[in-house]
């Protein structure tokens, strides 16, 4: 009973952030009709906010300890944050100490920004192109952008921790422990998950764009302007995938091509849950971060080797060839 | 028995019933017409006869078979060409290679892998296209990219592409439909004439009822998803419930 | 000339003259100019050429043809290599029997992994092929380690069981690849003056090889089936609708492409013996929509043009460092001289992705037709000849 709360429990990490990226994957295609390959890239960059923020926060100047030399008999130089001097060596410290959850706020307009720019300067002219051109321009910006990161970055992955006070273990149970900051991670996805549609179920703007991914022409006709609606669409899935990205560091160590690993596991999600359905989305990104984990576990692997390397992308096969429109596919939708 | 029988048609869209209770038969070497209002479902029946649909009731019998549950290429294959109300075509070929696939279709049947040979080998097969779209006055453009054509030609072509294929039975759906006027009356010179010369059955769906009298052995009227008269065409024209029908959609 | 049109048989020979003059082409630049990194002619990377351009080549027939979008395909060029490099474990040497079993090995799980993603269209049947490819990419690194040993990837021992030959030469080292005692190895250098031009006998086995795999597919776009293919890109619905089925004509393709990549796979292995899961991942796959797309999908030598490309901006182009750049803009008054290195810097060397990123999204807006398309614009500008417009390729894909 315990290995299989545990194994639940580990796959939500996991299960939280392909939900996080579905969703995003799925709000642009719902509404813009646009099959988005540099979703992953969005959610790397998201995970590059809490690097570049961690960067900033740290940036100290340097002053010589005479008091104390190096192994080369030199004086000691000292770094000092320019935080720890404004704000106190303790403040200071853990301002940076908090550099992951701080990037939240840091990541939401950067991500706004770079969807926007991304909508308006790309994406805008592919949406009467067929969905080929689409998967391949952004497939293209996928590289440019991951290729950008990894010039600033480098390409070996970068430490970005969590708080201390979130960066131990929980007893749940007597018999289960478990990591304090996946269980923050997977409160934080349900909570954007859960902003995400009570947003678009009680602001009008929500049902505006509801209608439009229901039928967009007829939304057209009534006069709505549901082009720039659809814009901030694709800035807010942005900022979903870059939220993810950010609190994603600790339990993985950014680096340049995590979002191309993600990519395609997030693709298998979307079109698990059904293309064009939002809580579709939400469900298959759990459930097969669950069945992922199920998968992993010692006795499933001696029954049957090598499954958790494919049980994803088996049941993707399977779901595709016996319910085209996935778990909760709507009719129409992509046929 | 005509060569193609349909009983008791009925097709739903969900609430909506596009067809109830049609019953249909249309006799070989005759050309039979149906006309009706917007939406009277038209497109509709003729969706049911090439596999496009699957209707909810009823049967569809040609030659003696029945149509339903083939998939389209195989009623095709029995001897049903359509044409369509958009016109379909190959936009991204040439006039010439749009007549070339219909003819491969009919030597080769369903499938047949040709990797080696080369097209511009298979002479009779030319032979055969070319004379086709002199048939319909095309053979001027029969290097144009196909997309690029006017919607009349493009319609023109669609029939030239059913036409070679000598179907026993050819199916129009408002095949003049955006054509010139002098278009119109060379697409009804170029039916008379292949009635008269080949053993074919035509079911036409037109508004235009100069196409429709010029042509039609029989006239059914539609309306509402249902056959409300079946008469010569002389005794259609000053029909009370034909009247009524067209007139009832102006309301 | 076999076959082909004046068009098409000219445009063979052409290739026929570049592959075989390869080794002059690429190597322009004197041995000890400072230029000489640029060179292009050393075997491997001209075999490497040639043989991406065959994985194109085949891509092309199913993407270029059908419009399907397949990103499974590096599965099979890996498929073929691990079939090619048990053959030479096993059986024998020389390339042939490890060639053929790659082609015919490829086929099969191109006709098994087709039949079933080609039951969807459009995205899905992307999706699916991607699904197959990673799953054979995961079970060549975990389960089926026995067959290809894992991360280390399968190479030849001196203690393999070969029926046909040795397990080791006279002075204890593996014997080499071979086409019926032809090394593959082999190479001579011919210098003339300060220039030195190098010929293998890989290199002009695999060029030998491409050439027959071009040449099939002229003949394969001349077709019926071709026409075919392109009939079903164009509109499917027409097709059902004129009595042909366009089930077995794309199966026909894929299994087609993915025997040209599993010929690919073999090759590689036949100049190297050996075959890691790596060239089955995804984004290998990618590369090949790369080289098949910039070069011009659905033209006859775009996925070739591609193909060379690409290795030669990973192979050549990833050279040019800082030190070249001063070089280049050393005429330059200083300042001016280093803004434009610094500019420039990210995009050459290392950074040669971001390049190849960009154009490929240039492409992909601008220019659907790739540098095929490119090339025919400007040729029409310098003719200023009234023509009908280009054919573009803006249909809707297979969906
Ligand atoms: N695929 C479909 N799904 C839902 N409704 C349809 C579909 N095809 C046709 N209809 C509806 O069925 C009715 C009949 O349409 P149609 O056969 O095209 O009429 P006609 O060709 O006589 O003008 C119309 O109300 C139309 O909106
Ligand atoms: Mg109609």
């Amino acid at each position: 009973m315990d290995s299989i709360i545990l194994q639940i429990l580990n796959g939500l990490d996991k299960g939280s952030a392909y939900a996080l990226i579905a969703l995003g994957l799925t709000l642009i295609f719902g509404t813009l009709g646009v099959v988005n390959f540099a979703h992953g890239a969005l959610f790397m960059i998201g995970a590059f906010c809490s690097v570049t923020l961690q960067r900033i926060l740290n940036l100290s100047y340097e002053t010589i300890d005479a008091t104390q030399t190096d192994f080369l008999g030199n004086p000691l130089k000292v770094k000092t944050p320019y935080l720890e001097s404004w704000f106190g060596p303790e403040m200071g410290s853990s301002i940076i100490e908090w550099s992951v959850p701080l990037a939240i706020l840091f990541a939401i307009p950067v991500m706004i920004g770079i969807g926007f720019i991304m909508e308006r300067g790309l994406i805008k002219h592919f949406y009467k192109r067929p969905h080929a051109d689409q998967i391949l321009v952004t497939f293209g910006l996928a590289i440019v952008l991951q290729e950008i990161v990894k010039y600033y970055f480098g390409a070996n992955p970068i430490q970005t921790p969590a708080p201390e006070a979130l960066s131990g273990i929980a007893q749940l149970t007597s018999t289960i422990v478990y990591p304090v900051w996946r269980i923050v991670y997977f409160c934080f996805s349900l909570l954007i998950i859960g902003a995400v549609f009570a947003f678009l179920q009680f602001t009008t703007f929500g049902m505006v764009v509801r209608a439009g991914m229901a039928d967009r022409e007829t939304v057209g006709l009534l006069g709505i302007d549901i082009d720039r609606k659809f814009t901030i669409m694709f800035g807010i899935a942005a900022a979903v995938a870059g939220l993810a990205g950010v609190m994603y560091g600790p339990i993985n160590a950014p680096n340049y091509h995590m979002g191309m690993d993600f990519l395609v596991l997030s693709f298998v999600v979307v079109v698990v849950g059904g293309m064009g359905s939002l809580p579709g989305a939400v469900l298959a990104g759990f459930l097969l971060g669950i069945l992922e984990s199920f998968a992993s576990m010692e006795q499933v692997i001696t029954l049957i080797p090598g499954i958790n390397q494919i049980i994803i992308y088996l049941v993707a096969i399977v779901i595709l060839l016996t319910r085209p429109r996935g778990l909760m596919g709507r009719k129409g939708v992509m046929e | 028995m005509g060569i193609l029988e349909i009983k008791d048609v009925g097709k739903r869209f969900g609430g909506l019933k596009a067809l109830s209770d049609v019953n249909l038969s249309v006799q070989e070497n005759t050309c039979h017409a149906i006309i009706g209002p917007n939406g009277a479902g038209k497109s509709t029946l003729l969706n049911c006869l090439v596999g496009k649909l699957i209707p909810d009731t009823g049967s569809v019998m040609f030659q003696g078979q029945s149509v339903l549950g083939r998939s389209p290429h195989e009623i095709n294959q029995m001897g049903i060409s359509r044409v369509f109300q958009t016109p379909e075509i190959f936009g991204d070929l040439t006039v010439f290679e749009n007549m070339m696939i219909p003819l491969f279709a009919k030597r080769d049947g369903a499938y047949r892998l040709h990797a080696i040979e080369s097209v511009s080998n298979e002479r009779t097969l030319i032979e055969e296209a070319e004379k086709m779209l002199e048939e319909v006055n095309m053979l001027d453009k029969r290097h144009m990219h196909s997309a690029s054509m006017s919607r009349g030609d493009k319609r023109r072509l669609e029939m030239a592409m059913c036409l070679v294929q000598e179907p026993k039975l050819l199916l129009l759906d408002e095949p003049t439909a955006g054509m010139a006027r002098a278009d119109t009356n060379n697409t009804i010179d170029l039916l008379k004439q292949i009635k008269d010369e080949r053993d074919i059955t035509i079911a036409i769906i037109e508004h235009d009822m100069h196409v429709v009298f010029s042509l039609a052995d029989r006239i059914t009227v539609l309306a509402q998803g249902t056959p409300l008269v079946e008469d010569a065409p002389e005794n259609i024209k000053g029909h009370p419930k034909v009247q009524e029908a067209y007139l009832g959609e102006a309301h | 000339m076999l076959g082909l049109d004046k068009k098409d048989s000219t445009l063979l020979l052409i290739v026929v003259a570049l592959t075989m003059l390869a080794p002059f082409i690429l190597n322009p630049f004197p041995t000890e100019s400072g230029l000489a990194q640029f060179n292009a002619g050393y075997p491997d990377l001209m075999q490497r050429f040639v043989i991406f351009g065959i994985f194109a080549i085949g891509f092309n027939i199913l993407f270029g043809l059908t419009g399907y979008l397949s990103f499974g395909h590096a599965a099979f060029l890996g498929i073929g290599s691990y079939s090619a490099v048990w053959m030479f474990k096993l059986l024998s040497m020389n390339i042939i029997p490890a060639i053929l079993l790659s082609v015919v090995i490829a086929g099969i799980f191109a006709l098994v992994i087709g039949f079933v993603s080609l039951r969807r269209t459009g995205i899905y049947f992307s999706i699916l092929t991607l699904a197959f490819a990673q799953m054979s990419f995961a079970l060549a690194y975990s389960v089926l380690t026995p067959l290809t040993n894992g991360e280390t990837g399968l190479q030849l021992t001196l203690n393999d069981p070969r029926i046909l030959g040795i397990s080791q030469t006279a002075d204890g080292s593996i014997p080499v690849t071979n086409l019926f005692g032809l090394e593959m190895r082999g190479a001579f250098d011919l210098v003339v003056g300060p220039w030195s031009f190098t010929f293998s006998a890989g290199y002009y086995v695999c060029a030998v090889v491409m050439l027959l795999a071009f040449y099939m597919s002229i003949r394969i776009f001349r077709s019926p089936f071709g026409l075919m293919l392109r009939a079903i890109k164009s509109n499917q619905q027409r097709l059902n609708y004129t009595g042909l089925n366009p089930k077995p004509y794309t199966l026909a393709a894929f299994v087609i492409s993915g025997m040209y990549a599993g010929l690919a796979g073999g090759l590689m292995a036949a100049m190297d013996p050996l075959a890691g899961a790596e060239r089955m991942q995804w984004t290998a796959s990618g590369e090949v929509v790369l080289m098949t797309i910039l070069g011009g999908a659905g033209t006859l030598i775009g996925p070739v043009l591609g193909a060379g490309m690409i290795k030669y901006f990973e192979n050549i182009f990833s050279k040019i460092n800082d030190n070249v750049l001063h070089s280049w803009f050393s005429f330059m008054p200083d300042g001016l001289e280093d803004s434009v290195v610094f500019i420039i810097h990210p995009f050459v060397g290392k950074g040669w992705h971001l390049t190849l990123g960009i154009i490929f999204m240039l492409v992909v807006t601008f220019l659907p037709g790739g540098l095929v398309e490119g090339g025919q614009r400007i040729a029409r500008l310098f003719r200023r000849k009234k023509t009908v417009e280009p054919k573009s390729a803006k249909t809707e894909p297979a969906e």
